[in-house]
């Protein structure tokens, strides 16, 4: 229990979040959209290593999600990045078109 | 109020709130109105954080994700010209297969998460482990070099975005 609240609840919450984020990467062909579910899966695992931080009252946790910010801040550069070089050669940032690197 | 307390019906609304701006994320036609969406669930899960009495990373979350990281994806779907609501679409047999899919490892995670009632240890009250200060001091004394590694990553991925996104000079 967190100020009342169970744990189980955090679970439930963080697992819903993450496969909300899963199956947004799974059924959408616009390459941004899939990188923000992408972000949505690492905020649903960064709640969650909160909530057991909390829970065992152990400050590691929270160094833990403030370097996964850290990475994902990196991440989202670099991705981003490539996104738009693609699409200045391509013209298109679209999963299906994309599909072989050779192009 | 229904027996339950302040802190519960906080965390219900942010939660129920949370869900709801993450399906928008995925089913909302236009990507501006995605990135609008996903800084509207942000705000919640800093809310939990909140919630949580991890002050430091509640801020931290807003600052980065909300401030720097959507700004760029704004940025960038501007410059592409994505604001359109008739961007192509998966087939219905891909979205079904996918939603079937999503349901079944939620199936999985809830059925594996069923058993485990009683996770580890349970601390009542509140803890002072997400202040500023606890936090600086155990990443300044313990984590010090994961936090410099952390900055040189920061620093390739600076040197990196700029080597990708410039032009090709021939």
């Amino acid at each position: 229990m967190i100020n009342g609240i169970s744990i189980n609840y955090y679970l439930l919450l963080s697992a819903v979040l993450f496969i909300i984020g899963a199956v947004g990467v799974m059924a959408r062909r616009n390459s941004i959209i899939i990188f923000m579910c992408i972000e949505l899966m690492l905020n649903a695992v960064n709640l969650l290593l909160v909530a057991f931080s909390t829970l065992h009252n152990d400050a590691s946790g929270q160094v833990f999600v403030f370097f996964i910010m850290a990475v994902a801040a990196a991440e989202v550069a670099v991705g981003l990045a490539i996104l738009s070089m693609i699409y200045r050669n391509v013209k298109t940032i679209d999963t299906d078109i994309l599909s072989n690197l050779k192009n | 109020m229904l027996g339950y307390t302040i802190t519960q019906w906080l965390f219900g609304i942010l939660s129920f709130l949370s869900i709801m701006f993450a399906l928008m994320v995925v089913f909302s036609r236009n990507p501006v109105n995605s990135v609008l969406y996903l800084v509207l669930t942000f705000f919640c899960i800093a809310g939990h954080y909140l919630l949580l009495n991890a002050q430091f990373l509640a801020v931290v979350h807003i600052v980065v994700y909300a401030g720097a990281i959507m700004v760029l994806f704004l940025f960038v779907i501007m410059l592409m010209d994505l604001n359109h609501d008739n961007e192509p679409q998966k087939t219905w047999v891909t979205k079904i297969i996918a939603g079937i899919a999503g349901g079944m490892l939620l199936c999985v995670l809830v059925g594996s998460l069923k058993g485990s009632e009683q996770l580890g240890i349970s601390q009542y009250g509140s803890s002072q482990i997400g202040m500023v200060k606890n936090l600086g001091k155990v990443l300044f004394s313990e984590f010090l070099f994961p936090f410099e590694i952390a900055s040189i990553l920061l620093l390739a991925a600076l040197v990196g975005s700029i080597m990708i996104g410039k032009k090709e000079i021939k």
